[in-house]
């Protein structure tokens, strides 16, 4: 399904990103126990990355291999970053907040994409908008935006690969 | 953003993906860097200007294949390392396959010399600047192959960082080579090696910092 998706079919791709974040929320579930909040977040990030980077998989390879070691040099770095950040934290603190928010819905991440897809320039961002807030196609948002069909499509590749960079090192 | 969401908008960005695309990229880095190199050597230091003699010599030869060899092998680990769940560690036996039979027969030609030529086996006349030209070299060719890893997917960060310093490290003495006008096989087991380590300590130490994603 990802070879044809790979291969440019919509569907084909659309199914397999479903049944990956599945994959991928089990998998990072077992590792995070101790942060439910943040198994949604890297789920996000990692299909981003896995989106982007989608051109080094190569189909003599096992799938699984790919997927696992994506995900889990995403989930070294946010545990490499959380142990930064942690170390500086008060202790005490910890009591308050966390469990009021490990209630949040599975599939609701709690930072926000839409806040970071404020940061990218217009040309990027409004075709992602009207493609994903109001489900447009490419074709109606192209004449909705008054843009060719392919600066729309660029505008969605290059948009989300700014996303991904600005997931992966928040600064 | 709800994942489904995200899901959806992934999907429209369905523009076929080209396969091989590691390997490819690396070349083209490559196939960028060299030149830039091979032009570097000739502005600053100029071919030795023997050459034409010199290239009838084996030990011309084994100057330029050597680290040409390594730079080969470091291009198929490199292009390993950087696709996610691929190992490496073939590739990475094979760099230090050819380190060690240069050793090897460093050693014992250096054995095998009259006490009076050793030192000279050793030092040759121009080790003060042979290792440093070298990694002065490879510069062209390693800024272009970090580039194209950056687009790529290394998961070893100072491994894949490493892997690159070797290659560029190795093209960069195979380059130096035609300028170099040593002789001694323990020469180049020590100097040649020093300037491809040291681009591949200065790899290891970039990686980290520049191959993130």
């Amino acid at each position: 399904m990802f070879l044809r998706g790979l291969d440019g079919e919509h569907a084909a791709y659309q199914a397999f990103l479903q049944k990956l974040s599945a994959h991928l929320r089990a998998f990072l579930r077992r590792r995070l126990f101790g942060w439910p909040d943040e198994v949604e977040d890297l789920v996000q990030e990692c299909l981003l990355a896995m989106h982007n980077k989608r051109h080094t998989y190569q189909s003599d390879q096992p799938l699984t291999a790919w997927v696992h070691a994506i995900a889990r040099y995403k989930l070294i770095d946010l545990l490499r970053s959380k142990s930064g950040r942690e170390a500086l934290h008060d202790p005490l603190e910890d009591d308050m907040a966390v469990f009021a928010e490990s209630t949040t819905d599975a599939s609701d991440a709690r930072r926000d994409l839409a806040g970071l897809l404020e940061t990218l320039p217009d040309r990027q961002r409004l075709p992602i908008e009207q493609v994903k807030l109001k489900g447009l196609s490419v074709t109606e948002a192209a004449t909705f935006l008054g843009m060719s069909e392919s600066a729309v499509k660029v505008g969605i590749h290059r948009g989300l690969k700014a996303l991904g960079k600005r997931v992966g090192n928040p600064s | 953003m709800k994942t489904d969401d995200l899901i959806a908008l992934l999907a429209t960005d369905t523009a076929a993906v080209p396969r091989g695309a590691a390997s490819r990229q690396i070349a083209t880095a490559m196939a960028v860097g060299i030149p830039l190199a091979i032009l570097a050597m000739l502005l600053t230091m100029g071919a030795r200007p023997d050459l034409a003699q010199a290239i009838r010599l084996p030990m011309f030869w084994i100057k330029v294949l050597f680290p040409a060899a390594m730079a080969f092998a470091g291009f198929v680990t490199l292009a390993r390392l950087a696709r996610p769940g691929v190992g490496a560690r073939v590739g990475e036996i094979t760099i230090v396959l050819p380190l060690l039979l240069l050793w090897l027969t460093a050693i014992s030609a250096y054995a095998d010399a009259p006490a009076s030529e050793r030192a000279a086996m050793v030092w040759g006349r121009s080790w003060q600047i042979c290792t440093l030209s070298i990694v002065m070299l490879s510069v062209p060719i390693f800024a272009a192959v970090f580039a194209s890893l950056q687009r790529l997917a290394p998961t070893q960060l100072a491994r894949a960082g490493a892997c690159a310093g070797v290659l560029s490290g190795g093209a960069g003495a195979a380059i130096y080579a035609f300028h170099c006008p040593e002789t001694g096989l323990p020469f180049m087991a020590i100097w040649y090696v020093a300037g491809i380590a040291a681009t591949a300590g200065i790899g290891a130490a970039l990686g980290p910092r520049l191959l993130r994603w």
